[in-house]
C-alpha cells in the first residue's frame, strides 16, 4: 500500500497569493466566499476535475498557490458561466478560473502534455500573427505538440467536414496585420513599465 | 425695561473619567486654563464626576457659590446628560443652564498626542464657556398619553401583545387584515423544537382575544390613516365588507354547505393553494371570529365589474341558498359597503409580520415547474391534520397502478431558498433550519421516505435546538452540507428516470452527487411584505436597506422605533422564531405600559418656534419638515409649529429665507458664541 | 436598418453554414449588414486564458472600427464572439486601468474606443427591432409537425442576459412558434455542449453533447436548433465518435437561420442543409394553397 502525507504546512502556503488575486479586476468577490459549493454542483465538468471550483475558490483564498495553479480544473472549466450565474455571492468564479489559466500558462506550471493550455497558447500565437484563426490549423498543431498519434483519430473527422464542405486549409488573415501588432505590443510594454 | 443683566458665575468641572480621558489629556492644565476666562466662578478637575460625590459637589458648588451656568466636560452627552441636567436642577438651577462638553470620543479616544488633545480639551471647553452664557431657561412639557393602544397585524405577536395591554386592563383594538386572526402559526401542524401541537397552543390565545372584554377586534381590516403625535394619534381603520353583519352571525356555518356551489372549486389561500373553498367560507375550522366571508369575485349573485365607488355590483341573480340556511338569524348582507372607523389611541404596536421567498424567484430549483417541488408552506398545509388532505402526504404529480395519488418515497428539503443569496436576499431568515429539521421529522413520521436535508450551514442557537438536530441525526434524516445547483428531471441513470434529480456538491465529501427524489421541499426565506413600504409610511417608521422595520437600537431599544409612542413586535422588524416573537411582543406591550402608566410624555424642549412678526408666509419650510410639524395659518398668512410634533432636526430653520425660526438650544447666540469659543483659542 | 456585421472566424470557417443562411435571412427581411472593415478575431475563451488585456484590446480594436464605421450596432452571431465583445464592453466600463491599458494601445495606430456601440445577438435583433410580426408576414412554409428542441447553449445568456432570462430563455422559442414550428420543452436549453473540449478532452467533452443528443431524441424532438457554431459542429460533426463511445444518437442540429430559410421559401443554397452530417426529416408537403402561391 502506498500511503501518502496529505498534511499541509503553512510552508507549504505561498502567502499573499489570495490577495493578490482577489485584487485582480473581476476576482473582488472572492473573498465572500461561503463554501456553499453551487458553483462544483451547476458545474457541467465538476464530475472531471480534481478539486471542485468550490475547493478551488478555498485554495486561492488560502494561498495554496502550487496546488491551484497545478491542478487539472482550472483546464477543465468550458467557460459555460453556469456557476458565475448561480454563485449566491455573486463571485465570478469564470473570470477567477482565467485568472488562474493565466498565471499558470506565465509560470508554466500546467499538466505536461495537457492539450488545453497548448490549444490557448497556438490560438493566442494564430491571432498574434494572423489577425484570425483558421480552425483546421489550430487543432492540427494542437495535436502535433501534445499528443500526434490521436491526431490520426481525428482524421475520420476531417473526412466528415470535407464531405459537408466545411474542410478549408486556406490560413485567414487581416490585412492591417501590423496595425494589430502594434496595439498588442504597447499592452506588452505597459505592462511590463506597470511590473516595474 | 428689562432687568438688570444678572452676573455670570460659571462653574466647570473637567473629568478623568478613570484613565480614559486623564491618560491622555491633562485635566488639571484643562481646568486651571478654564480658570482663567471671564465668567467662570470656579473650574474642578474630578476622577468621576458621574458618581454620587461628583454630581453632589455640583449641587454643593452651585449653592456655595452661587453659580448660574455649569459645564461639564467628559463623555458623550448620549450617556450622561442627563445625568448632569438632572445635578444641575438638584442644585436649584434650570437643567438647561448646563452645557457638555464631550472630550472622550471626542478626544482622548480618538487621539494620539496627549499635548495636542489636551489644546484641543481646552479650545472646546471654551467653546463650551462662551456658549452657555447665553442659555436660557427652558422648561420640559409634559403631554398626556390617550390610555388606548392599537395592535396592528393579528399574528402571534399582535395576539400576544394584545392579549398582555388586555390583561393588564389596558383597552386594545387589535386591526388584522384577514378574515381570522392567527397569521402564519395558525398554518402549521407541530411547532419546533418541542413538536406541541401549534393549533393546541395557539387557538385558546385566539379565543380569548375574540372575548375579551378589553379587546375590540376588526379583522378583514386596513390602517387607512394616521395622524397625531404620541400619545395623541387618531387612526382611521377601513373595514372591508365581507357581506356578513358580524354580530348577526353565529359561526353555525350552515350557509356553506347550502351555497348553490355544490363542490369547492375556488383557490384556498390559507391552503396555499392546495385545497378548494366556496364563495362563503370560513378560512380554517379554528378562526377567530367565527364569522364566514363572502367573496364577491366569485359569488353568483354579484356581478364581475365595480360600482363607480369600487365596491362591487349586486346581480341578485343567484338563488341564495345560504339565506335560507341563515334563515331568522339574517347575518348575510350583500349590500354590505366597506365601513371607515376612527379611533383615538396614545400607542401603537405594529405585528405585520412577514411573508415567505416566492420559490418561482429561483428557477433552478423548478419550483411552479415540476408539479412535486414544494414550498416549505405547502408541506405545512399538507402534513397538517386540518389541511387540504387531512394530514396525507401525497404527490401532486403521479399514480399508483391502482389510480390512487401516490405518496413519496424520498424527499429532499433544500434550505435556504432565497436566503444568504446577493441575488436575492442577503440574510439568513433565522428558522428555516428548524423547520427544515421539523419539516423532515414530520415527513418522515407520515410516509416513512428517505429524507435528505441540503444545508450551507447548520443553524441551531435556541433552546434545545441543537438537541433536536441531534434528534434527527438520531432518525436517520441524511445531512448533506452543500448548496442545490438545481433540480431537474432528466435521468442519467435507470434509477433517476421518473424522479426529480437533485445535483449537488457534498462538500464535505468533496464530491458532486445527483440524487433522485419523489418530492422536493423548497425552504423559503422570510422577507418584509409587499406593502412594508406603505406601513412604514403609514406609522412614520424607517427601514433598513433589507426592507424590514427599523428598531431604535439593535440592542438596548428593540422594539422601540425612532417615531415616539410606535412599536415593533414579531417578524416585521426582522426573521426570528415563535419564542423570540412573543418575549419581543411582551416587550413591546411592556414599553407602551410605561408611557401609559405614567400619564404623559415629556418633551425634550430643543424645538423649533417662529417669529411671528418675521414670517413672511412663503411656506419654504412646510414641505421640508420630515415630522409634518409646521402648519399653516391661512388667515393671517403665517406658518407655526406644532411643539409636539417638532422633533428638533433643525432643517426648517436653515432653510427658512427670512431667518424666522428659532430652535431652542441651538439660537444664533449660542451657536456662534460657541464656534467664537473654538476659533479663539490659540 | 443598417448594422455592423462582425463574422468571427467560424462563421468563415466550420460554422459557414450560420453566415450563408443568416445573410439571406436578414436581407429578405430588409435588414442591411455591412461586414466590419478589417475584423479581427475577437479572441474567443482561449485568449482570455493567456491575457486578459491582450484579449481586451484584441476585441476592443473591433469596436472602435465599429464606432468609427458610424455603424452603433454590432451584429454579433457567434455566442462566443457574442460574451467576448459585451465582455469587453464591460471590463471598458467598470475598471479604469483596464481602459487606460486599452485606450493607450489603440491610440498608437489611431484608434479610439468609447464604449458607446452596442454589440447585438441577432435573436435580440430579430425579436426586438423586427418583431416576430414582421417574421411571420415572410413564412410561406410553416414548419408544421416539426419538433425543435430549442438550444442556447451558455455564452448568449451568461453571465451577461440582456435580452433574455438566465436561466429559463424564450427568445428562440417564440421564434421557432413564429415559424410554425412545434418547441419542445427540455430542461437543458443552456446546459454546455463542452465547448472546445470535445477536441480537447473528448472524453469529458463528448460526454455533453452525447448527454444533450440524448435527451433532444427522448423529449421527442426532430431536430436541435442551435446559435452557435461551436455547439453546432460540437452536435453535428462529433456523432461517429459519440455513437461509437456511447450509443448512436442520430439527431439533426441545425442553425435557427436555417430554419428560417426553410420557412421563408428561401432555396436551398441560401438554407444549406447539405452542411450537416445528419439529415434533416422532410417537411410535410406544404399546404395546397401555399403551393399554389409559389
Ligand atoms: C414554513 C415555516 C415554518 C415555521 N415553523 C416554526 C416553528 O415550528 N416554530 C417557531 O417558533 N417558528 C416557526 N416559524 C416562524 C414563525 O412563523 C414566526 O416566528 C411567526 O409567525 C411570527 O409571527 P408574527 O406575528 O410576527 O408574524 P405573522 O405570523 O406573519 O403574522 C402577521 C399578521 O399580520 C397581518 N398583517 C400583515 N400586514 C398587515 C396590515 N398592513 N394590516 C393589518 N394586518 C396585517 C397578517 O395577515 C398576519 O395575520 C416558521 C416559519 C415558516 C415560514
Ligand atoms: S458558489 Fe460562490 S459562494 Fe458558493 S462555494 Fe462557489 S464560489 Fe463560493
Ligand atoms: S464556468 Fe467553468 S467552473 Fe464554472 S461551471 Fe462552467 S465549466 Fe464549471
Ligand atoms: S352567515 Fe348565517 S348560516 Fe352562515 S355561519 Fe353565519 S349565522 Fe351561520
Ligand atoms: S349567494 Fe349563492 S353563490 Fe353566493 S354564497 Fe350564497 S348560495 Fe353561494
Ligand atoms: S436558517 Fe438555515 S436555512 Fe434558513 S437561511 Fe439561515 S442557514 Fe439558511
Ligand atoms: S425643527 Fe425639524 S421637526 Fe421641528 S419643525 Fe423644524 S423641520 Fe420640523
Amino acid at each position: 500500500m502506498d500511503i501518502k502525507r496529505t498534511i499541509k504546512y503553512e510552508a507549504d502556503r505561498v502567502s499573499g497569493f489570495g490577495r493578490e488575486v482577489m485584487a485582480v479586476p473581476g476576482c473582488e468577490a472572492l473573498e465572500h466566499c461561503i463554501q456553499c459549493g453551487t458553483c462544483s454542483g451547476v458545474c457541467p465538468l465538476s464530475i472531471y476535475m480534481d478539486y471542485t471550483p468550490r475547493q478551488v475558490m478555498e485554495l486561492v483564498r488560502s494561498d495554496f498557490k502550487n496546488e491551484v495553479l497545478q491542478s487539472h480544473t482550472i483546464w477543465l472549466c468550458a467557460s459555460c458561466y453556469a456557476c458565475t450565474t448561480e454563485c449566491p455571492r455573486q463571485i465570478r468564479i469564470t473570470d477567477i478560473m482565467y485568472e488562474l489559466k493565466q498565471r499558470a500558462i506565465k509560470e508554466k506550471v500546467y499538466p505536461k502534455r495537457f492539450p488545453i493550455p497548448v490549444l490557448a497558447e497556438e490560438f493566442t500565437k494564430m491571432v498574434h500573427d494572423y489577425g484570425r484563426i483558421s480552425e483546421t490549423w489550430l487543432v492540427s498543431k494542437m495535436y502535433l505538440r501534445t499528443n500526434p498519434v490521436a491526431a490520426l483519430g481525428m482524421a475520420g473527422l476531417g473526412m466528415n467536414l470535407m464531405k459537408t464542405g466545411r474542410f478549408s486549409l486556406k490560413q485567414d488573415k487581416i490585412e492591417r496585420r501590423s496595425e494589430l501588432a502594434r496595439i498588442m505590443e504597447s499592452v506588452d510594454q505597459q505592462n511590463q513599465k506597470a511590473q516595474a | 425695561m428689562s432687568a438688570k443683566k444678572e452676573e455670570l458665575r460659571i462653574g466647570f468641572y473637567v473629568c478623568h473619567c478613570g484613565h480614559n480621558i486623564a491618560s491622555m489629556v491633562d485635566c488639571v492644565a484643562v481646568a486651571r486654563s478654564v480658570e482663567k476666562l471671564p465668567g467662570v466662578a470656579l473650574a474642578r478637575d474630578y476622577k468621576y464626576m458621574c458618581s454620587d460625590p461628583g454630581q453632589v459637589l455640583i449641587q454643593q458648588d452651585i449653592r456655595e457659590h452661587k453659580l448660574n451656568r455649569i459645564v461639564v466636560a467628559s463623555c458623550s452627552p448620549l450617556l450622561h446628560e442627563h445625568t448632569f441636567r438632572g445635578a444641575t436642577e438638584a442644585g436649584g438651577l434650570n437643567p438647561f443652564y448646563f452645557h457638555m462638553v464631550n472630550i472622550r470620543e471626542h478626544d482622548s479616544w480618538v487621539h494620539t498626542d496627549r499635548q495636542e488633545a489636551t489644546e484641543k480639551a481646552k479650545a472646546l471647553a471654551e467653546a463650551a464657556i462662551r456658549r452657555v452664557a447665553h442659555h436660557k431657561a427652558l422648561e420640559i412639557k409634559k403631554v398626556p398619553i390617550h390610555p388606548d393602544v392599537l395592535v396592528v397585524g393579528g399574528g402571534i405577536a399582535g395576539i400576544h401583545a394584545a392579549m398582555t395591554l388586555a390583561n393588564a386592563g389596558k383597552k386594545v383594538y387589535l386591526v388584522e387584515r384577514e378574515p381570522s386572526i392567527g397569521g402564519h402559526m395558525a398554518k402549521f401542524d407541530k411547532t419546533f423544537p418541542t413538536l406541541d401541537c401549534a393549533a393546541c397552543i395557539l387557538t385558546p390565545k385566539m379565543s380569548e382575544v375574540g372575548s375579551h372584554p378589553n379587546i375590540t377586534l376588526w379583522t378583514y381590516s386596513d390602517v387607512t390613516k394616521v395622524d397625531g403625535y404620541v400619545g395623541n394619534y387618531t387612526v382611521q381603520v377601513k373595514r372591508k365588507a365581507r357581506y356578513i353583519i358580524e354580530d348577526l352571525c353565529t359561526g353555525c356555518q350552515d350557509c356553506i354547505p347550502n351555497c348553490v356551489f355544490k363542490e369547492p372549486k375556488f383557490t384556498d389561500d390559507f391552503n396555499e393553494g392546495l385545497g378548494k373553498r366556496k364563495p362563503v367560507y370560513i378560512p380554517f375550522p379554528q378562526a377567530t371570529p367565527q364569522v364566514v366571508v363572502i367573496d364577491p369575485e366569485v359569488c353568483l349573485n354579484f356581478k364581475r365589474g365595480k360600482n363607480p365607488d369600487g365596491s362591487p355590483i349586486v346581480s341578485d341573480k343567484c338563488k341564495k341558498t345560504c339565506v335560507e340556511a341563515c334563515g331568522e338569524k339574517n347575518a348575510i348582507d350583500f349590500t354590505q359597503k366597506d365601513e371607515l372607523k376612527e379611533i383615538k389611541v396614545g400607542n401603537i404596536i405594529v405585528c405585520t409580520g412577514f411573508k415567505t421567498f416566492d420559490a418561482g424567484r429561483v428557477p433552478a430549483y423548478g419550483y411552479g415547474t415540476y408539479k412535486n417541488v414544494y414550498t416549505s408552506l405547502e408541506i405545512e398545509r399538507l402534513v397538517n391534520a386540518s389541511g387540504p388532505t387531512g394530514g396525507e402526504v401525497i404527490l401532486r404529480e403521479g399514480k399508483n397502478p391502482d389510480g390512487s395519488p401516490k405518496t413519496p418515497k424520498s424527499i429532499g428539503i433544500i434550505h435556504c431558498v432565497g436566503s444568504r443569496d446577493k441575488k436575492t436576499n442577503i440574510w439568513c431568515s433565522r428558522v428555516c433550519c428548524m423547520y427544515s429539521m421539523k419539516l423532515a421529522h414530520l415527513l418522515k413520521e407520515h410516509t416513512d421516505a428517505e429524507l435528505y436535508n441540503f444545508y450551507i450551514d447548520m443553524r441551531t442557537p435556541g433552546k434545545g435546538y441543537e438537541e433536536f438536530y441531534n434528534k434527527l441525526l438520531e432518525e436517520g434524516t441524511h445531512f448533506i452540507r452543500g448548496r442545490v445547483g438545481e433540480v431537474t428531471d432528466w435521468a442519467m441513470t435507470p434509477e433517476e428516470e421518473g424522479k426529480l434529480v437533485i445535483r449537488v456538491e457534498d462538500t464535505l465529501a468533496g464530491v458532486v452527487r445527483r440524487i433522485p427524489v419523489d418530492m422536493v421541499v423548497l425552504a423559503t426565506g422570510l422577507e418584509p411584505q409587499a406593502d412594508a413600504g406603505d406601513v412604514r409610511r403609514l406609522f412614520n417608521m424607517s427601514c433598513g436597506g433589507d426592507g424590514w422595520f427599523l428598531e431604535r437600537h439593535p440592542k438596548l431599544a428593540p422594539v422601540n422605533t425612532f417615531t415616539d409612542g410606535v412599536f415593533l413586535a414579531g417578524c416585521c422588524q426582522g426573521p426570528k422564531d415563535i419564542p423570540d416573537t412573543v418575549a419581543q411582543a411582551g416587550a413591546a406591550a411592556a414599553e407602551a405600559m410605561v408611557l401609559i402608566d405614567r400619564g404623559y410624555v415629556e418633551q425634550e424642549p430643543n424645538t423649533a418656534f417662529i417669529l411671528d412678526q418675521e414670517c413672511s408666509g412663503c411656506k419654504s419650510c412646510i414641505p421640508l419638515c420630515p415630522y409634518t410639524a409646521i402648519l399653516f395659518d391661512e388667515e393671517r398668512k403665517k406658518a407655526y409649529i406644532n411643539e409636539a410634533l417638532c422633533k428638533g432636526c433643525g432643517t426648517c430653520v436653515g432653510a427658512c429665507p427670512s431667518s424666522s425660526i428659532v430652535q431652542n438650544l441651538f439660537e444664533d447666540s449660542e451657536i456662534f458664541s460657541e464656534i467664537e469659543g473654538v476659533l479663539s483659542y490659540d | 436598418m443598417k448594422y455592423a456585421y462582425f463574422p468571427g472566424c467560424s462563421l468563415k470557417g466550420t460554422g459557414k453554414a450560420y453566415e450563408e443562411s443568416l445573410l439571406p435571412v436578414m436581407k429578405h427581411l430588409g435588414v442591411e449588414m455591412q461586414e466590419l472593415d478589417d475584423w479581427n478575431c475577437c479572441g474567443a475563451t482561449a485568449y482570455m486564458a493567456v491575457d486578459e488585456g491582450k484579449a481586451c484590446a484584441a476585441a476592443a480594436r473591433n469596436l472602435a472600427i465599429a464606432e468609427k464605421s458610424g455603424l452603433q450596432q454590432v451584429l454579433a452571431p457567434c455566442s462566443a464572439c457574442y460574451l467576448v465583445l459585451n465582455k469587453t464592453q464591460h471590463y471598458l466600463h467598470e475598471y479604469p486601468g483596464m481602459r487606460q491599458t486599452v485606450a493607450r494601445a489603440l491610440e498608437t495606430v489611431g484608434l479610439r474606443c468609447e464604449g458607446t456601440s452596442a454589440v447585438r445577438h441577432p435573436l435580440d435583433i430579430l425579436l426586438n427591432d423586427i418583431g416576430l410580426e414582421a417574421v411571420k408576414q415572410k413564412v410561406t412554409r410553416p414548419l408544421k409537425g416539426l419538433k425543435v428542441a430549442p438550444y442556447y447553449g451558455c455564452q448568449i445568456v451568461r453571465p451577461y442576459a440582456t435580452f433574455d432570462d438566465q436561466t429559463n430563455p424564450t427568445t428562440m422559442d417564440r421564434l421557432l412558434e413564429a415559424l410554425g414550428a412545434t418547441v419542445v420543452k427540455w430542461p437543458l436549453k443552456t446546459k454546455c455542449c463542452g465547448g472546445s473540449l470535445t477536441g480537447t478532452l473528448p472524453e469529458a467533452g463528448l460526454r455533453l453533447s452525447y448527454i444533450l443528443l440524448k435527451e433532444a431524441i427522448k423529449r421527442g424532438a426532430d431536430v436541435i436548433a442551435t446559435v452557435c457554431p461551436l455547439c453546432q459542429f460540437n452536435l453535428d460533426a462529433y456523432h461517429p465518435k459519440i455513437s461509437a463511445r456511447w450509443e448512436p444518437v442520430p439527431i439533426p442540429t441545425v442553425y435557427f437561420s436555417q430554419l428560417m430559410g426553410l420557412a421563408f421559401g428561401l432555396p436551398d443554397n441560401q438554407v444549406v442543409l447539405h452542411r450537416g452530417m445528419i439529415p434533416m426529416k422532410p417537411l410535410a408537403a406544404p399546404a395546397p394553397a401555399a403551393a399554389a402561391a409559389r
